[in-house]
């Protein structure tokens, strides 16, 4: 009888993994992944924005003079009235500054033919507050103005230490920010697709009725079990692939990286140096794995659950809710948890199987004690079986029912017959 | 001996009863009919026998055992709606149920190349379902339920979405494995397809089982008195011979210049055999005399007449 589970496995698992459509997103994902964050850089690089000009009607004849134009902004004064220069098709946008604008700093309109951009206005906002401050300050007639202001700038920087048993290891907040982000998007990610693709898997066997003559030789059970544990696999040789990916990029081309980045930003070096460090990596790898099965093999049991119930894709969205929402709430409480990983709100969410993969992955680049670590896990792993239990119990009695749409209600009275 | 026995079966689902007290005995070796209108029960029932489903109450044995899941090996089950997995090819689809049946792959295999054979689909093999129409992926299926060479075959609809040419290569395929031993269970609404397959029949309607018994013996229970005579001579005549012994008697014939003469009637009661033949007899020359046996589909119709009208 075990035997038929790993025969059901393995057929899940093959059918899959030979698709064309796997192969291709392994192989494309981390493709993607590498092309979308170095998008902007290149973009910058290869594209010279067309640059907007931007006449300037100033009243008051203190900004105009000294706005400084950049790539994409080119400033030009402008003697005409406000409304000619409006009507002026030569001008992308109008900037009209009032005569009183050092004494009232609102009194300033920007027109613009195309929508305004926020940067753009943040720019135009910040230069002609600098203009306004400093027109103020010259009022008081401070000798030597400019080198008190020089002096009294200060860029601060902070060096953070993460005191543990091995002593003081330097950290970065922004790298554990980013990785705790990037692993807990994969991992949101893949108990979504794959929680899915079990859903899917599911109503389609039960639509093409496949599933009558699978169960004629195998309990429900071991049916349900079997392609959850297939699609597991799936999901496990995916990370792996990638697992692989990131080690040798880990090892050979960080450094690379960092080698040519020296001097730069120390605080961006240490992160990278970090990253570069193969066992952390690895280890972090390890625990996003553990915790994307965990993840994947919960949430997999409600999504059993739920394909068993109906009869087709179109029926499941309102059932879906019960395995979406959790699942977003994981995300979005992850995104305030990384702000602050050591909440209360952030251990109480990492230790609730609903949230836990998630937040737990969050917090993990910025140091989680072991025991907690060790808790969610446990508790994580107890809940799955138990989900996947519940689960049978529903498949059991939901694969036999055609044609009406269940409510939770139903659910819950197939969950309990006997 | 009887191969599978269930008895008392009752099955309840929310809000109606799908198996209500019934019986059935199915004799090794035998093709056995179950027959019945859409949404009788039939499928329930099977689904019971096929330990996918347990009944409320009742029991079921096989091979005089009680049914449990180890018995399933001994069954081949071909379900009503017919489906395979799409993507995968026929022939690694058709290893994966064989192995789940607890055949080898080296058995599965080289006795799947044998009925790939006889049923003159070899080349489908590396197909996927997909690409096959829906006949042929029937017949990929048909293979698939009999491949593990189960003592009991249960075939739900078996000849819906056939040719006639294909469902006779099946009737003959079914033939073939029931002089082999097998013992075979149809299950279908459409119960002329059947008749001339089954030993005996089981009727359900409305969740009860409203008849059971050897085919033939219920077709001479429900004939009726209705007999067919065929003479060579005038119409007319044997009709004054007979009426005295006969009631609604008419003549089927359309050629009224056709050598043989025939005339359709009811016997007033069994006594009136003997003297009605004697009268023919002297009448005309009797080419033959016979009792009309009703279809499964008339005592059908008269079962389920005779149970409303209790």
């Amino acid at each position: 009888m075990a035997n038929n589970i790993v025969l059901i496995i393995r057929r899940e698992y093959l059918e899959r993994v030979r698709r064309k459509s796997f192969i291709i997103s392994t192989i494309l994902m981390p493709v993607l992944l590498i092309a979308m964050m170095a998008m902007p850089a290149l973009m910058v690089i290869w594209s010279s924005p067309e640059s907007k000009t931007i006449a300037v009607v100033d009243a008051s004849g203190v900004v105009a003079p000294q706005l400084a134009g950049n790539t994409v902004m080119n400033f030009i004064p402008t003697p005409e009235s406000a409304d000619s220069a409006k009507a002026n098709e030569a001008y992308n946008a109008v900037l009209v500054i009032g005569k009183d604008v050092v004494e009232k700093p609102d009194n300033i309109q920007f027109y613009t033919r195309e929508a305004a951009g926020m940067q753009t206005e943040q720019l135009l906002t910040a230069q002609i507050t600098d203009i306004i401050e400093n027109q103020r300050l010259s009022k008081y007639n401070i000798d030597n103005l400019q080198q008190i202001m020089q002096d009294v700038k200060a860029n601060v920087s902070i060096q953070s230490f993460r005191l543990d048993e091995e002593g003081e290891t330097e950290t970065s907040s922004t790298a554990s920010y980013i990785i705790g982000m990037v692993t807990m998007m994969i991992l949101y990610m893949f108990i979504l697709l794959y929680g899915q693709m079990v859903m899917n898997g599911i109503i389609e066997e039960k639509n093409n009725r496949v599933l009558e003559i699978v169960v004629s030789s195998v309990k429900p059970a071991q049916l349900l079990v079997g392609k959850i544990l297939g699609i597991g696999s799936v999901a496990l040789t995916q990370m792996l692939l990638w697992g692989v990916l990131i080690f040798s990029f880990a090892q050979w081309g960080l450094p690379l990286l960092t080698s040519g980045m020296a001097g730069s930003d120390t605080e961006l070096t240490t992160a990278i140096g970090n990253l570069g460090d193969t066992g952390y990596i690895m280890g972090l790898f390890a625990t996003m794995t553990l915790l994307m099965m965990g993840g994947y093999l919960f949430y997999s049991a409600i999504y059993a659950a739920i394909g068993s119930a109906i009869d087709n894709i179109q029926d499941a969205s309102q059932l879906q809710m019960f395995a979406v929402i959790p699942i977003i709430a994981g995300l979005i409480i992850s995104l305030s948890v990384v702000n602050d990983p050591d909440s209360s709100m952030a251990v109480w969410t990492s230790m609730i199987p609903f949230t836990s993969p998630m937040v737990m992955m969050t917090r993990v680049p910025f140091g989680v004690p072991g025991w907690q670590l060790a808790l969610s896990v446990v508790i994580l792993a107890a809940s799955l079986v138990f989900m996947i239990w519940l689960s049978a119990k529903i498949y059991r009695v939901g694969i036999f029912m055609y044609g009406k749409k269940p409510t939770i209600k139903d659910l819950i009275r197939w969950a309990r017959y006997k | 001996m009887n191969i599978l026995e269930a008895s008392h079966i009752i099955k309840d689902y929310t809000g109606h009863r799908a198996l209500d007290d019934v019986s059935i005995e199915v004799p090794e070796k035998s093709i056995y009919g179950l027959l019945g209108p859409n949404g009788a029960g039939k499928t329930t029932l099977i689904r019971i026998i096929n330990h996918i489903t347990a009944p409320d109450s009742g029991t079921v044995t096989f091979c005089g055992e009680p049914l449990t899941a180890k018995s399933i090996s001994g069954i081949g089950y071909l379900p009503e709606e017919r489906g395979l997995y799409k993507k995968m090819r026929v022939g690694e689809q058709a290893v994966f149920f064989a192995r789940l049946k607890g055949m080898s792959t080296r058995e599965a295999t080289r006795r799947l190349k044998e009925w790939f054979e006889r049923l003159e689909i070899s080349g489908w093999w590396d197909k996927r379902i997909e690409e096959l129409s829906k006949g042929m992926a029937q017949k990929v299926q048909f293979i698939i339920t009999v491949l593990h060479r189960p003592k009991l075959l249960i075939f739900d609809e078996p000849f819906s979405g056939f040719d006639p040419i294909n469902a006779n290569i099946l009737k003959r395929e079914i033939l073939r494995l029931r002089d082999e031993g097998a013992t075979v269970i149809f299950s279908t609404h459409n119960m002329g397809s059947v008749e001339e397959l089954c030993d005996s029949i089981t009727l359900i309607n409305k969740s009860r089982n409203i008849l059971t018994g050897r085919i033939d013996e219920l077709r001479r229970k429900y004939c009726d008195g209705n007999y067919r005579l065929t003479f060579n001579g005038d119409v007319h005549a044997m009709t004054k011979a007979i009426e005295p012994y006969a009631d609604k008697i008419y003549s089927p014939d359309t050629d009224p210049d056709a050598p043989e003469k025939n005339l359709i009637f009811t016997l007033k009661d069994n006594q009136a055999r003997r003297p009605l033949i004697a009268a023919a007899n002297s009448t005309a020359d009797i080419h033959g005399f016979e009792a009309i046996l009703p279809s499964v589909d008339n005592i059908f119709i008269q079962a389920v007449n005779a149970t409303t009208n209790q």
